[in-house]
């Protein structure tokens, strides 16, 4: 019972990394069309500024915001240094992010070596808890719970602001959007900014429990895709279901089956698929 | 206010037979239960204000839009459903409102890429394409019988618009369909340009049946034996050429509004 | 008459190579250059002629690998494994194309480089069959007809013959009537579609192809490695690939070749300096999708016709001025 208690926070806990790390990407992708393949190292980035940081003694949750301001200011480098001045060519975009992506991993071997750094949980949480005579392991709550929590802001974000509105718009319908004078570029920025933030900070919440070792980024990306793929591009309850499916099959498959762990994961993409091109909520851009 | 078209039962089945096809963009319905039949040989005028539904009705014969209800008979044989490819394989043929050509390439070549869409070796991956000439012979035939045939070595990004346009006409036709639809074949074209793909149109052989779009009505209205009227989605009147001209109804969808 | 005699220099440069270079290193580098090259048109087919960016082309490379490492090591004897791993890479891609092909565009991109990473994170994790990130070793390289290859000499003529081999099929391909159909669905599919081509099949016929052509490198790959391990079946494997072709140029024939031999000796040449590849890598993608887009070719070749224009103009202008000083 005890495995089954930690298995499944532990794959609530990666559902909920995964949130953060999708939903940017999800978000970027619905409304610039440009799959981030830079955004597994965003993640990594994060984590590892983030063991940096608390390193220096500073308090978790600060780091985790410094993580993701650093990380969104790097993504927003990225967007006007390099993506704007490919506009209009979105196979040429994806590429460049894939470029980039081995320039981030790379310095961060160089600055960060090769061995995989601790991310320490802040102290109070690393302690289990006792309930009901089984150990809860109070980290991965947390993760949940603040997953949850940017998920409901976002949620809020989109509904409710005109921002959100704008977002919408854009990822309906660009041209439409642009005709009614909706400004595409400073929107881009924006959601660019968002979303590598959420990865940086993703990155630094997922630190305690992944650590932050190079090949990070390579194991993050295809989870981020796989869950956009079930998703569907540009919907936040998709990538919120999509995140808890994939954490879950990902998890449980690793504990079980951990030579075939990638393999299980193959299963509902393909059946996806097959089945519902589409996604399940959202659109396959063509 | 929806007319059903008055079907001449001459005993042969229509070339071209609609019923009741609709289709509906999210709250929008751009087709409202169309229905007309076209027969073997015949040259239909499909005419309307903008955003009336025509090129709707030309993609959802086609397939490139699924439709939502209804049904599409090319000489009896079914099409909705049918892979658009499929539908061309039984006959059909269009040429599009905006020009889809191959613009890197030479004007035969455009030509040369109809005629393998339906030839046996379409997929053979080893035989080298200039080497059959009698496919390169009939791309030939195909571009003088548009007038094009001195230019066929020139690249369609060198060619004027026009000259694009008898391209896609020549394209078409050499696919030797059985139902051909042309989507404002004259659109953008000069004076003297309508005239030239005008007579062209004239000279195609009767055993193609043409439905056209167009707004040019000078030149459309020498051709078309039947009209179509659509407005808002559906068929408001049909008749020859002479009974829709003469129709108060066709004056009001243009004029009201 | 200058092409012919570039071609026929190349042709004998690269069939002299072994005699004339007698360093083993230098034979050895043309080798991995054929290879590489083998690889990135293979891509290309996709990429150059069907318009379709794949990156999880070295998914093809591995499982193709690794079948061809296990059957052998299953006692099967070396041609048998070649066959089924060959089998198995273009079953794989057969198989990938129906998947990636739900989606076109970047839909199809995302699907390509889901399935590559779940093929490598299989054979990163799955110890027992594939020993991991350790890698297998291949015993020995085949031995043709009894011809030892073993010598880098030896072993550059058979990579030749294979390549050459490959290249001419490849260029068959693009001068064919599948060649242009391709094209033209990379062009205009809708147009494709409605001038009767079945444009799913073509693509999927092409994936399979370009995957087949994958298999045949990777069993070279191996045979010259006498190893394999995840890292042939990595995104940054893919990636080099891809940019090997767009390096070079993807709308042309001869760019992938061109890619691969500038990235393979820069590689080589780096890697003995610095350990920075991977960064080099990235910012190379970079540099030629934003300032080199359609690659080198295409470039060196604009640049020679200008070139010669110039110096034909230069010629004109001197004879005028020539004439023009005599009154």
């Amino acid at each position: 019972m005890q495995f089954w208690i930690i298995q499944t926070l532990n794959s609530v806990a990666l559902g909920g990394l995964l949130f953060l790390l999708s939903s940017g990407f999800s978000l970027i992708f619905g409304l610039m069309r440009i799959p981030n393949l830079a955004h597994g190292a965003f993640f990594m980035l994060g984590a590892y500024l983030a063991a940096t940081l608390l390193s220096q003694q500073v308090n978790f949750w600060v780091a985790a915001l410094g993580s993701g301001l650093g990380v969104g200011v790097l993504g927003v480098a990225m967007e006007r240094l390099v993506l704007r001045r490919l506009a209009g060519n979105e196979q040429g975009q994806v590429l460049v992010t894939l470029g980039v992506s081995f320039i981030i991993a790379d310095m961060c071997l160089l600055v960060w070596s090769g061995d995989p750094i601790p991310v320490p949980a802040p102290a109070a949480l690393r302690r289990p808890l006792l309930l009901f005579g089984f150990a809860f392991p109070p980290y991965r709550l947390v993760v949940l719970g603040v997953a949850l929590a940017v998920a409901f802001t976002l949620y809020l974000v989109m509904e409710r602001t005109r921002l959100g509105a704008m977002i919408r718009a854009g990822v309906d319908d660009m041209e439409m959007a642009r005709g009614v004078g909706i400004p595409v570029t400073r929107l881009f920025t924006i959601v660019f900014l968002l979303g590598a933030a959420l990865a940086g900070a993703g990155g630094c919440l997922g630190g305690p429990i992944l650590n932050a070792y190079p090949g990070l980024d390579a194991d993050m990306l295809p989870l981020a895709l796989i869950v956009v793929i079930l998703g569907g591009a540009g919907s936040l309850l998709g990538a919120l279901l999509g995140s808890f499916i994939v954490g879950f099959i990902y998890n449980f498959g690793i504990a079980l089956v951990p030579d075939l762990a990638y393999f299980v994961l193959f299963l509902p993409m393909v059946l996806v698929l097959v089945f519902m091109p589409n996604g399940l909520f959202g659109r396959m851009p063509q | 206010m929806s007319v059903s078209a008055p079907v001449k039962n001459l005993g042969a089945s229509p070339a071209l037979e609609i019923c009741g096809l609709a289709k509906r963009f999210g709250g929008l319905p751009a087709t409202k239960d169309v229905s007309l039949a076209v027969m073997a040989g015949e040259r239909r005028l499909i005419i309307g204000p903008n955003g009336a539904g025509k090129t709707t009705l030309f993609n959802l014969v086609t397939g490139d839009i699924k439709a939502d209800a209804g049904s599409v008979k090319l000489f009896g044989r079914e099409l909705l459903g049918l892979p658009t490819q499929r539908r061309v394989q039984l006959g059909l043929a269009r040429t599009y409102q905006i020009l889809t050509l191959f613009a890197g390439e030479s004007l035969i070549h455009n030509v040369v890429l109809s005629l393998l869409g339906r030839h046996r070796a379409r997929l053979d991956p080893w035989r080298p394409l200039a080497s059959r000439r009698q496919l390169y012979d009939a791309a030939l035939a195909a571009l003088e019988g548009v007038g094009l045939a001195g230019s066929s070595g020139r690249r369609v990004a060198e060619t004027s618009y026009g000259e694009r346009r008898r391209l896609e006409l020549a394209m078409a036709l050499a696919q030797r369909p059985r139902v051909l639809l042309l989507d404002e074949p004259l659109a953008g074209l000069s004076q003297e340009e309508r005239r030239t793909v005008g007579d062209l149109m004239q000279k195609i052989a009767r055993e193609i049946t043409i439905v056209m779009i167009e707004h040019d009505m000078d030149t459309a209205l020498g051709l078309a034996e039947r009209i179509t009227v659509l407005h808002h989605g559906e068929v408001v009147v049909e008749g020859t050429r002479a009974e829709v001209v003469a129709d108060p109804r066709t004056k009001e969808v243009y004029l009201g509004d | 008459m200058t092409r012919r005699i570039f071609i026929a220099t190349l042709v004998a440069a690269m069939l002299l190579l072994p005699v004339v270079i007698r360093n083993d290193y230098y034979v050895n580098l043309a080798t991995q250059i054929l290879i590489a090259a083998l690889l990135a048109q293979s891509l290309n087919v996709l990429l150059g002629q069907g318009g379709m960016v794949s990156l999880g082309h070295a998914a093809y490379l591995g499982i193709a690998g690794y079948g061809c490492v296990l059957l052998t090591l299953s006692s099967f004897n070396q041609l048998t494994s070649a066959v089924g791993a060959v089998l198995l890479g273009t079953t794989a891609a057969a198989l990938f194309g129906v998947l990636a092909l739900r989606a076109s565009g970047l839909g199809f991109l995302m699907i390509t480089l889901a399935l590559g990473q779940i093929v490598w994170g299989v054979a990163y994790r799955w110890n027992d069959l594939t020993g991991g990130d350790n890698g297998i070793r291949y015993p020995a390289r085949p031995s043709p007809f009894g011809i030892d290859l073993a010598g880098a000499g030896r072993f550059y003529y058979f990579t030749l013959v294979i390549w050459a081999l490959a290249t001419y099929a490849i260029f068959r391909l693009s001068r064919s009537a599948f060649g242009a159909s391709l094209r033209g669905t990379r062009d205009q599919p809708r147009r494709m579609r409605m001038l009767g081509h079945n444009v799913w099949l073509i693509r999927w016929f092409a994936f399979v192809l370009s995957g087949f052509w994958a298999s045949i490198a990777s069993l070279l790959d191996v045979y010259y490695n006498l190893f394999i391990s995840p890292h042939a079946l990595s995104l940054q494997q893919s990636a080099e690939m891809l940019l090997m072709a767009i390096l070079g140029g993807a709308n042309t024939l001869a760019g992938p070749v061109v890619g691969a031999a500038l990235i393979t000796l820069v590689k080589n040449v780096v890697s003995t300096y610095v350990d920075r590849w991977n960064s080099l890598l990235g910012v190379l993608f970079v540099g030629v999708v934003v300032f080199m887009p359609h690659g080198l070719v295409p470039g060196a070749t604009a640049l020679m016709e200008r070139l010669r224009r110039s110096a034909v103009r230069a010629k004109f202008l001197s004879g005028a001025d020539a004439a023009g000083a005599t009154k």
